[in-house]
């Protein structure tokens, strides 16, 4: 026998892992399976439940449904078209994983970015975090029957789209943020389409908070439910709104500033009761919070270079092409090959609208990543799904799986 | 119960039915992407005829998703189709796999491929969606599948 048939065998008779179909059920139980094709668990999410009556004893996510291997496809390409890749994972919050991305690989390449790419790296993030906590506000009301939730969270959300589609030329999976900067500097006109989003968002999110803040369907729904201990959560190694709802006062933003953070004042909102009504409180806030930074980097928004210049790096400028061979051939080389990267391997991390989103590159010191690993936080969080169910009833479940928010892009990668 | 809270939250709800609609009825009314979109692609032309493209291959080499295929050949005094020595005699771009990053159009130097707003790509099969030269360059018209009664601008109107 193989050694790796041993250790399937091994792991089927512990009854362990993604081999749980041997596993028996304690007497008086029932196993269910939640999923992969569930309305409510946001993406191909398995749950194998055991009920007791209708409070569940025991709950596994069970994941890979949508593995599709795109870790090992970074491989396969070269350092700049390995952005079209990593922004495919957690395909909410897609320039997150460019920006962490390109920030581990500028460490290796030791290279700065120009205040101005900076500061659009930082706008644009922000917009995302704001299109991907209003596609929660969405799912999170219509998973508890809430229909006008989604109907409005989707409709501010499209307007982002459209600045996204205004400035990077799509609406999702940008591929904006590249290693040395963005793509395109912002186009013409962009202060007026983003100002009037910027000003219509705090009435939007007012209208939220009348919705459901103080509804008692909701309250009952959600205040108490899916409790966490903030010590769990350390252990598990969960981070952003789920952490903060549990007053675990962390976020990278303000402890380890990266990019234009540092220059932008901004609240990070904690609440103390780790419930989904906590969670959703946190949310929010931080909702309101990303509109007031990106206001104030509009009103600082510095002139100059929006990527790092470096011929090394980027193709000649298109008027060169026509003038001298030179720029030709470097044009075709670099186009065919791509840059190379110094050996090494470096760790970016970033807070994305799930929580710390990590990035690790390696390199031989060739034109393609040697190894691209994403530290999702949907699959870290995915983890404190287990703690929060257990002890409660199966409908509170699917508030549960909501509010923690788990894209399965983002999961299995 | 609370009612008060309720009723809070119906008054956004109403307030919200007898606003403007947010929503057009596509296909009839069409909304006009920003100039800056990534859609369909075209081949250019010179203004004297000739094809932009050299055959280059620089765009296959440069897409992530192995999407063009271009197999060149030799201008003859006979037949000459672009104005450098070799032109793309095969020239497809498979929409099945294209994932409209744009990296094509910056890689290609002669800018001969470029990208339109056109996001109608849907097709009876998957041959139809293997865009073959005839269909990329630009003098063949653009089909669409419906007839658009109204284009509305890129932006649309915010009601706050
Ligand atoms: S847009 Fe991207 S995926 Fe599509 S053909 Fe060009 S390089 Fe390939
Ligand atoms: S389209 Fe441009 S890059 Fe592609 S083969 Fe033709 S000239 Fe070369």
């Amino acid at each position: 026998m193989s050694r790796a048939q041993t250790v399937v065998e091994e792991i089927e008779a512990g009854g362990q892992g993604a081999y749980v179909e041997s596993y028996q059920p304690e007497e008086g139980r029932m196993t269910i399976n939640m999923g992969p094709v569930h309305p409510s668990t946001h993406g191909v999410l398995r749950l194998l439940l055991e009920l007791e009556g209708e409070t569940v004893a025991r709950c596994e996510p069970i994941i890979g449904y949508l593995h599709t291997g795109m870790e090992k496809e970074c491989e396969d390409q070269n350092w700049r078209q390995a952005v079209t890749i990593v922004t495919r994972m957690d395909y909410l919050a897609q320039m997150f994983n460019e920006q962490v991305y390109s920030m581990a690989v500028e460490t290796l390449l030791d290279i700065d970015v120009p205040p101005r790419g900076k500061y659009i790296r930082t706008l644009m993030v922000e917009m995302n975090r704001l299109n991907s906590h209003l596609v929660w506000f969405g799912t999170q009301g219509l998973d508890m029957g809430a229909m006008s939730a989604i109907f409005y969270g989707f409709r501010e959300r499209e307007l982002i789209l459209d600045f996204f589609e205004m400035v990077t030329g799509l609406r999702m999976n940008n591929g904006y943020l590249i290693p040395g900067g963005v793509w395109e500097d912002l186009p013409e006109g962009w202060e007026d389409v983003l100002g009037r989003i910027l000003d219509m968002l705090p009435g939007r999110l007012d209208e939220y908070e009348d919705l459901l803040s103080q509804n008692p369907v909701f309250l009952e729904r959600t205040l108490g439910v899916g409790v966490i201990s903030a010590d769990e959560i350390k252990q598990l190694g969960a981070t952003g709104p789920i952490a903060r709802a549990a007053g675990i006062d962390w976020d990278l933003r303000r402890d380890m500033p990266y990019e234009a953070y540092g220059d932008v004042t901004f609240d990070v909102p904690l609440e103390q009761a780790s419930d989904v009504y906590a969670r959703y409180k946190v949310r929010m806030a931080e909702m309101r919070e990303s509109v007031k930074i990106v206001r104030q980097l509009v009103d600082k928004m510095p002139d100059g270079d929006y990527k790092n210049m470096d011929p090394k790096l980027m193709p000649p400028p298109r008027a060169e092409l026509n003038r001298s061979m030179e720029a030709v051939i470097h044009h075709f080389k670099l186009v065919t090959q791509g840059y190379s990267v110094p050996a090494g391997e470096e760790y970016a991390a970033v807070e994305s609208p799930r929580g710390e989103l990590g990035c690790y590159v390696m390199s031989d010191g060739g034109t393609s990543p040697y190894r691209c690993h994403v530290r999702d936080p949907s699959f870290v969080n995915l983890q404190s799904l287990a703690p929060m169910a257990v002890g409660g009833m199966l409908a509170d479940l699917i508030a549960v799986i909501a509010s923690v928010d788990p894209i399965m892009g983002g999961v299995d990668r | 119960m609370a009612l008060p809270e309720i009723l809070n939250g119906m008054k956004t709800v109403v307030k919200n039915v007898f606003k403007k609609k947010d929503t057009v009825s596509y296909p009839e009314v069409r909304r006009q992407p920003f100039p800056r979109y990534k859609g369909r692609h075209i081949l250019d032309r010179h203004p004297d005829g000739l094809e932009k493209c050299i055959g280059c291959e620089l765009c296959a080499g440069a897409c992530p998703a192995d999407a063009i295929q271009v197999v060149a050949a030799e201008n003859t005094p006979e037949a000459r189709f672009s104005p450098g020595e070799r032109y793309a005699q095969i020239y497809q771009i498979n929409y099945l796999r294209c994932i409209f990053c744009g990296l094509c159009v910056e890689a290609c130097p002669t800018e001969a491929l470029l990208m339109t707003t056109e996001y109608e790509l849907s097709g009876s099969s998957r041959e139809q969606l293997i865009y073959t030269k005839d269909q990329l360059i630009i003098d063949t018209p653009i089909v669409r599948h419906w007839t658009t009664k109204k284009e509305l601008p890129p932006e649309r109107q915010v009601f706050s």
